[in-house]
Formats: structure tokens, sequence, C-alpha cells
């Protein structure tokens, strides 16, 4: 457990090949005031100690860990230890990089942010920091998802935000994403695009894991207390990534802990109805950042598919991408009906009902505990909850009475 | 051989006009052969640049005219070969052609073989909007290999540092993106654009040309009195989608006279 890996230089704007800024000459003044008033905050110990207030009496930081040992007759005899970050507020580890993102925002003097979601956690949480902190709000979501997740749509606009349904191109993640960009360039001097994961131009992938890197800080020194020694394994489900960046992080440098991430494997790689965007895509330039792409031979976008719409995205974080390039990470898929198993397993063996992404990271789990076999400690980053997620769970384990669309 | 943009600029000027049009024209909207008819017409217009856009799935920097424009011609099976036809069609009529493309297909092609075909097909260099002077050092070595012109973009939002930076590895010419905003037609020409062409020039620039938001005859005369080009788009990929090839050809006309110093050069 002493052995130490040498991570090269990973601050950015480049992990490796991997990163850098592919945006309009437009965007780059506002890129540079991000990264500055960024540096700034993290050497200043007023903006650490407004976000450790805010983490610990309005997020509920830190979130705590529990052995799921029935949910773990599964896995060949090792254990099974959750990082809970479905406890936070708002109900997953997205809250971890708004606040902190929102933070900076009001640091920069700006009063308005924007920000596109798929499943709708992270646009809850950005309409949630900005109630908190009193900004103005716009979340654009594609109008697919806006079906697929009605109740987070009236969630956001409880809290306050102005939800935009897009109806562009395949309606989903990355047409949003493409229409807040559009917001961005219009409205830039008093704007900050939230962004949500470890992707975009940088300092976004940078900033976004160092305000992440905290679940990965907590579960290694709650690991270790409860077991005496850092576990076997780390999983972690990968979309844009940053759970993942999170809870790995504080690990990559040990050589004895082995990092699994889990990409949504849809209905099979081979099918290409999928989102496993390192285990099934290439090298290429999508919103903003060099990484793995879902692409055609023209360098066209492919459409991701998932049964989870917070991993249905065609790319990754650019620093996965370099993660898988040195072999420190495995990324493997995880189709849905093996994610969808480890759903209703942690249900009835443990009492919680996870996000349905989070689902991908506990069935990889389960593998990993069986080819690693007995005594093996396998940490999960259980990254949200799946009350979003209850209605698409219950259409596939066929739960519901009646029809859709039937009755009042 | 084909013109580059630089002499394309300077023979507009020679020829009485204050500023050269440069016109827009996605390659495979509506289909492929119709683009090729269009963008044919655009020069025969007297265009003296036309800007073939490579259609792209993920438009960042587009408004809704050019971004449904390239939805369709994605539907309609377009790929990047079918540009490179447009562009050889386009240089046959003697008026410079540039792709204008999102830097993602050129990757994906190769970037040094997409210089190469690019260059064979008669074309005169690349427009890259998503593609700053920081992260194009394989496209700025392809370029020089093949003789091609680099237009970069700047924003009313650059500094002077970036201005000059830009400046210098543009060739061609630089193009000021007039507005903070995506491509389409509005009512006024943004006031920032004219102070942004004298401060490029100052960094260095020797020709700057202004796009997004120039629609009419009028607008267009006003950018002509400062900026070496007018940048053209939604407007024409409007009328060709709504009129067809003779119509989105009349707006041109209407434009290219808007150019002129004077009446009797109007009628060109």
């Amino acid at each position: 457990m002493t052995e130490k890996i040498h991570y090269p230089p990973h601050d950015g704007p480049y992990f490796g090949e991997y990163g850098g800024r592919f945006v309009p000459e437009a965007f780059v003044a506002a890129l540079d005031e991000i990264e500055t008033a960024y540096e700034k905050a993290s050497v200043d110990p007023e903006f650490h100690a407004e976000l450790k207030k805010l983490h610990e009496t309005y997020t509920g930081r830190p979130s705590i860990i529990t052995e799921v040992p029935r949910f773990a007759e599964a896995a060949g005899g090792a254990r099974i230890i959750l990082k809970r970050e479905d406890l936070n507020h708002t109900g997953s580890h997205k809250i971890n990089n708004v606040l902190a993102q929102a933070l900076l925002v009001k640091r920069m003097g700006k009063t308005r942010v924007i920000a596109e979601t798929g499943a709708g956690q992270h646009g809850v949480a950005t309409a949630t920091a900005a109630a908190l902190l009193g900004l103005d709000c716009t979340i654009y979501m594609g109008a697919e998802d806006t079906r697929r997740q009605a109740l987070n749509v009236a969630r956001m606009r409880l809290l306050g935000a102005e939800v935009v349904p897009v109806t562009a191109g395949s309606q989903t993640l990355k047409d949003a994403i493409n229409e807040a960009f559009r917001d961005w360039v219009a409205s830039v001097s008093t704007t900050h695009y939230l962004i949500g994961t470890v992707t975009g131009p940088h300092p976004f992938p940078v900033m976004v894991r160092d305000f992440q890197k905290i679940i990965g800080e907590e579960a290694r020194e709650q690991v270790t207390e409860l077991t005496g020694a850092l576990p076997d394994a780390v999983c972690a489900c990968v979309g844009g990534g940053s759970n993942a960046m999170g809870i790995f992080h504080a690990f990559i440098p040990d050589a004895g802990v082995k990092l699994f991430g889990f990409e949504a494997g849809g209905k099979g790689i081979a099918s290409g109805k999928h989102s496993a965007t390192i285990s099934g895509g290439s090298p290429g330039v999508l919103h903003g950042t060099r990484s793995f792409i879902m692409q055609d031979d023209d360098g066209q976008t492919k459409e991701s598919y998932s049964v989870s719409a917070g991993l249905d995205y065609p790319s990754v974080g650019p620093e996965h991408a370099y993660l898988s390039s040195i072999g420190r990470v495995e990324y493997r898929p995880v189709d849905d009906d093996h994610a969808m198993n480890a759903f209703e397993r942690l249900c009835r063996t443990e009492g919680i009902i996870p996000a349905i992404e989070s689902a991908h990271a506990l069935a990889g789990a389960l593998d990993i505990g069986r080819e690693l076999g007995p005594g093996a400690v396998i940490l999960v980053s259980l990254s949200g909850r799946g009350d979003k997620d209850v209605e698409t769970a219950a259409r596939w384990f066929d739960l519901l009475d009646d029809e859709p669309g039937e009755g009042a | 051989m084909s013109i580059r943009t630089a002499e394309a600029i300077d023979a507009a000027r020679a020829a009485g006009r204050d500023a050269a049009l440069i016109g827009y024209l996605p390659a495979g909207f509506p289909d492929v052969d119709t683009s090729i008819e269009a963008a044919v017409a655009l020069a025969r217009a007297g265009a003296d640049i036309v800007e073939i856009g490579l259609p792209y799935s993920d438009p960042g920097m587009d408004g809704p005219v050019i971004q449904h424009a390239a939805e369709q011609a994605l539907a309609g099976g377009v790929r990047t070969s079918d540009v490179l036809r447009v562009v050889e069609a386009v240089a046959a009529t003697g008026a410079a052609a540039v792709v204008m493309t999102y830097y993602n297909p050129v990757l994906r092609y190769g970037v040094k073989s997409f210089a190469r075909d690019l260059a064979a097909a008669g074309g005169a260099g690349l427009i890259t909007p998503d593609l700053i002077p920081e992260e194009a050092g394989e496209w700025m070595a392809a370029s020089r290999d093949h003789d091609l012109d680099r237009i970069f973009l700047v924003a009313p939002s650059s500094t002077p540092e970036r201005l000059a930076l830009t400046a210098r590895a543009a060739s061609g010419f630089v193009y000021a993106a007039s507005t903070m905003g995506v491509t389409g037609t509005r009512a006024t020409v943004d006031s920032e654009a004219k102070r942004l062409v004298a401060d490029t020039k100052a960094a260095g620039a020797e020709r700057v040309c202004v796009g997004l938001g120039v629609s009419t005859a009028e607008q267009a005369r006003e950018v002509a009195s400062f900026a070496d080009g007018v940048i053209v788009g939604s407007a024409l990929v409007r009328s060709l989608g709504a009129d067809g090839v003779a119509a989105m050809a009349s707006v041109a006309g209407e434009l290219i006279a808007g150019l002129s110093t004077s009446e009797d050069t109007s009628a060109h």
C-alpha cells in the first residue's frame, strides 16, 4: 500500500494530449476571468471558510460511508462500502461543485448563472445555489429530457429558475449545451456558465475536479478508519465524470488502489446504442475540449443512449481520457440490464434507492468483487439518490398499476 | 491556380468597391447539387470570396437559420468529401473559395490530409470559429505546407494582446465577429464593429472583414466604410432556403451594389 504512482502534471490546460480550449474567441476573455478568479479564491482562506461553512450547514458534509453487507453477498466475498453523496442536499454530488462556483460568481460580480442539465440533478443544484445566493438562473434542458424528468423541471421552477426546453437536434443534453453556449456568448459580461462536470474548456475540468475532490478526501479517511487500510478498489460511474474524478483523485497516487470507471453501456457497445465514450469512442473535440467522443467517420457527433439520462452524453472529461491513456483507471461499460439489476438489488437488500447513474457503479463493483476475491474492500461512489428515477425504474420493472396517460 | 483571399479583397478594391463581399452558404443545403449551383451563382453574382460551410452536428456559434440548414444538409447525407466538391466548383469561377468549419471534422479527416485535399480542390483557406491560435499548431503547420490561409476570429471581448496574437497567426484576413453573439441577421450593425476593426488593424492585421449580423445593403455599405470585407451568411441562406438559387443571387447582387463607391459600378 505504500507504493506511490508518479502522476505527471495534471493541472490543465492539458492532461497529456487532452483538454485545452477549443472555443470561439469570444469566450476566451471570460475563461481567463474565471481562471483568475478561481486561482485567487483557491489560495484565499476566506473562500475556503465560506465554502466549508456551506458544506457543513447546508449540504450536509461530510457525507457518511455505509457498508452494505447484504448487497455485497453477490460480490464474491468482497466488502462493499458506499460513499453517500446521495444524502447531500438536492440529492447528489452536484451540489459540491455548484455551491463553490456560485461563490466564485459573486466574487466576479456577475448576477446571472446559466446551466444545462440532462437528468436534472445539475439543474436542480444550480437553481438551488442561485436561490440561496440571489442570482438569476436559466437552465437549458433538451425537450426530450424535460419530458423524461418532468418532476425535476417543476423543482427548478419552484426554486425560481427559468427552464428552457431545447428542441434542436436530438433534444437531449448535448443540444442543451450548444444552446447554453449560444446564450453565454451573448451575455458573458453579466452571466457565468456554470458547467456541472469535469469537461468543457480549461479551467472547468480542473476547477470542477478540485471542487469535487472532497468526496475522495473524506472517503479515504473514513474507509481507513473503518477498515484500518486503504480500499483495494474504488468504483464510480462516468458520464461527464465529475463524481468519479471527485472520488478517484485522492487515491491516484496510491498504486495499491485499483480505480474503475463504469460507463453507460446502454444496449451494448456493439449495438451502437450506448454512452460509453472511452470504451466505444475515439479522440476528438466537442464542447470546448479535446477528449474521447462518440463520432462518425466525418467527425459528426453520434447520438448517445442510456437508460440513465444523467449518463447520456457523447463525451467525457479530458482528465478521464488521460487517466485511461496512462492506464491508471480502467474504464468498462455496464449495460442497462446489468445496472438495473444492481439498482433493484440495492433497493431490496439495503433499503437505499440509488440514482440509475450510480447503479452502473454498483453493478461494476459486484463484478470487481468477484474478480478480487474474498476480503477485498471496494469503495463505491453512490453519486446520487433515485428519487428522480423512480418513474423510469417503475416502468423498467413494470410496477405501475395503470398504463401511462390513463387516469385523471 | 486558386486565388488567395488577400488577392480577392484587393481586387474588389481595384474594381471600385469600398470592400469585398464574402458570402456564406453551407454545403449540402438544401441538397448537394443545389448547394454547388448556389455557391457558383453566388460567385457569379460577384461575391469575391465564397465561404463554404461544412455542416456540423454541434454548431455552437451559429444562430437558428444556419443551424437548421446544417441539420437539413446532414439529414440529406452530406459528407466532408462533398464540401470539397463545392470548393472545386467555386474555385473554377475564379472567386476565392474558403471553408468555414468547426474543428472536429478537420481533426477527424486528418489535419494534414484535409489541408492537402482542400488545396488540391482549389480552396484558399479555412475559417475556424472554434479554433484559437493557441490550439492551432497542427493546422498552422499544415496550412503553411499547402499555402492555405488561416482565418482566425477576433471578438469585441478580445484584449489588445490577443488581437496582436491573432493578427500574427492569421493570413489572408482576420474575421471580426462584430458582436457578442451567434450568426444571424440583426436590425443594426453593432457599434463595437468599427472599434474592433480599428483595434485589430492597430494590432497588426492588414485586412479585417466583418461578420455576424450583416444582412441588408445599407448595413453592408456602413460596414464597408471601415472594413476590408463584409461577411454575409444568414440572409443568403434564408433566401436560398425560401426562394431558391436565383433569389439568393439577387440578394447577393443587392449587397454588392451597396459596396460600390459610385453609381457607375453599382450595376456590377
